[in-house]
């Protein structure tokens, strides 16, 4: 643990204070072990680990195209999210949007504002449909994926999407986000309390 | 016994003026002026009472309830606290508010194990029975939703403390320290995040950085002395004191270390505050300082010129809160309200300051100070900064406002 801090490459914004972080982390490895637990086997990992991060990590080797996606979505997406994407009440558009973000209205979709296409993927692997939540394949995920960025102008008609090439799309707000800049609003000082006032 | 119940649904008609104390949640005493007969009062008295019960209920006459609209959607959205009935710090855990993604899922918890696996020296399955077996910690910590109040700052003020800020609640929540939890799988050190997952049908997942997991995260299994309510994550969930509450994590099954934020839906396209320039800020965590007066407050009624007390809440994701103002005239001046006894740090706090009502038209606002110096700031301060477009975390001052026949209203 003690060659932590010189491993540490903090890359921009998301890497927060090292300094207090290695500290904390220095701490947590002199603690001893309970031994409570049972070792996670490698297929029981694979089983339930569902993460995919913006890199591809994690994403399963597949693929899907843009016209199989579309039949994935007449038949599974519809009813909910409208025939092309618009989106119907309570379920929101997953298409359009784009150039609005600075309006009064602003219509945050997957095409206007979701800064990376793994997440698509990701989300709607593990909750979607929402009725019947994991009922897809891969393979349709991959297409449905295909299919609602192609209705955003994101990839061509004949896009096929795998695991390799879905992590490269350049989604088109994908710089649009910043960090966290708050406190952000002018603290009042001095203060104007009529102390005496206080209390009967 | 039915003799008995009718005879207390009887009474419970005619008790007018102790009926409609319980009755009306949201409203004030009502007016004093008529006293109980006496021979009403000792009634009970007078009534063998009801038996044991194994699990208990509250008064038939206490009906304050949570509040939702009706969707095409149940499973999915929020319902309210009803902020303006609560007594304490303490939300009862029936009244807690509820935000889910996917429905409730119901689950066995001998059939719920947490997996932490990814960058971890010792990838680990624990039971519940393995949780219970390590050393617990209970703290009391609020939880809000980053969209608590975003009507407010919309320009359309809730008209009661529920309808307001109803999306905040505190409870003691009781289990495992996360780091506890960590120290036994051995965290890498390429590890920076972890993400951490519910087995709702959402499958509802979060990056947090490691920082904030080895600080003060618990892995909660009880809230206010029992178990978590189903809606509260049962068997198991997250509390991230002080942090927005999709964080979270209910119903949590799976906790992934890991060299980067996975930018998850609820993190890169939900809960990002979009600012007028078309950017939206991302990783807003911190829920910040923020306080709403309670009592007199919107939907409630004065009984005339006189003394009141007024009360509220305050709360900062910061830490402790260290002052509470009050001002009676439109902000022009403020004076110090006085913290109950306990104040604890991410955790609701309780203000009062007595108050004698002259009968003219007021306005009723608080203002609250955390222990990092930060003061809850004006919806116009922070609309300009943030706009309108982004109506998450929004913290601006309350007010209510008491008109001349007491009624006491959101504009």
């Amino acid at each position: 643990m003690s060659d932590f801090t010189s491993n540490a490459k903090p890359s921009g914004w998301l890497v927060l204070s090292v300094g207090i972080f290695a500290a904390a982390h220095t701490a947590a490895a002199q603690t001893p072990r309970y031994d409570v637990g049972r070792p996670a086997t490698q297929a029981e990992i694979r089983a339930r680990d569902i993460s995919v991060a913006p890199d591809g990590t994690g994403l399963p080797a597949g693929h899907g195209s843009v016209a199989e996606g579309r039949t994935v979505y007449r038949n599974a997406c519809a009813a909910c999210h409208g025939e092309r994407g618009q989106g119907i009440g309570d379920y929101p558009a997953l298409v359009g949007g784009q150039g609005t973000l600075t309006s009064k209205a602003p219509v945050q979709t997957v095409g206007s504002f979701w800064p990376y296409a793994t997440t698509v993927w990701d989300y709607i692997h593990r909750a979607m449909p929402y009725q019947r939540p994991g009922t897809l394949s891969n393979r349709e995920v991959y297409a449905v994926t295909a299919y609602i960025l192609y209705e955003n102008h994101i990839v061509p008609a004949n896009a096929v999407l795998t695991e390799k090439s879905l992590p490269k799309i350049r989604m088109p707000n994908r710089d649009g986000f910043i960090p966290d800049p708050r406190p952000d609003v002018k603290q009042p000082s001095p203060r104007a309390t009529n102390k005496s006032e206080s209390h009967q | 016994m039915r003799t008995e119940i009718s005879r207390r649904a009887f009474l419970a008609t005619t008790t007018a003026t102790l009926g409609a104390v319980a009755s009306s949640p949201g409203s004030l005493p009502a007016p004093s002026q008529v006293s109980v007969p006496p021979e009403r009062l000792l009634a009970p008295h007078r009534l063998l009472g009801a038996p044991r019960r194994q699990y208990g209920d509250r008064s038939p006459y206490e009906k304050s309830v949570r509040y939702f609209k009706p969707s095409s959607t149940p499973g999915t959205g929020a319902s309210r606290t009803p902020l303006q009935d609560l007594h304490g710090i303490i939300t009862p855990s029936s009244l807690h508010f509820e935000r889910h993604h996917a429905g409730v899922p119901q689950i066995d918890p001998s059939h719920h194990e947490l997996l932490i696996h990814g960058l971890v020296e010792r990838p680990l399955i624990f039971t519940m029975k393995d949780i219970l077996r390590l050393p617990p910690v209970s703290h009391v910590h609020f939880l809000e939703c980053a969209g608590n109040t975003a009507s407010d700052q919309l320009g359309q003020p809730g008209v009661d403390p529920q309808m307001s800020h109803g999306l905040l609640s505190c409870s003691e929540w009781t289990g495992v320290s996360l780091r506890t939890l960590l120290e036994d799988v051995g965290v890498k050190p390429k590890a920076r995040w972890l993400v951490a997952e519910g087995v709702d049908a959402s499958r509802l997942s979060r990056s947090l950085p490691l920082e904030k997991a080895l600080d003060d995260v618990i892995v909660a299994y009880g809230q206010n002395g029992e178990a978590l309510r189903p809606e509260q994550g049962y068997p198991l969930r997250l509390v991230v004191p002080g942090w927005e509450g999709n964080v979270n994590i209910k119903w949590l099954g799976r906790i992934d270390l890991v060299d980067q934020p996975y930018m998850t839906r609820d993190e890169a396209a939900f809960y990002t505050d979009l600012m007028p320039n078309g950017l939206a800020r991302m990783f807003t965590f911190v829920m910040e300082a923020k306080s709403v007066i309670t009592r007199p407050a919107g939907g409630q009624h004065l009984d005339g010129a006189g003394f009141y007390e007024i009360e509220g809440m305050a709360w900062s994701g910061r830490g402790r809160i260290t002052r509470v103002e009050i001002s009676t005239d439109d902000g022009r001046s403020w004076r110090d309200a006085e913290l109950n006894s306990l104040v604890l740090p991410k955790a609701v706090t309780r203000f009062r300051l007595p108050w004698r009502w002259d009968g003219s038209e007021v306005s009723l606002q608080s203002r609250c100070t955390d222990e990092t110096g930060y003061t809850q700031p004006t919806r116009e301060e922070l609309v300009s900064v943030r706009g309108l477009n982004g109506t998450d975390h929004y913290n601006g001052i309350k007010a209510w406002y008491v008109h001349r026949d007491g009624k006491v209203t959101h504009v």
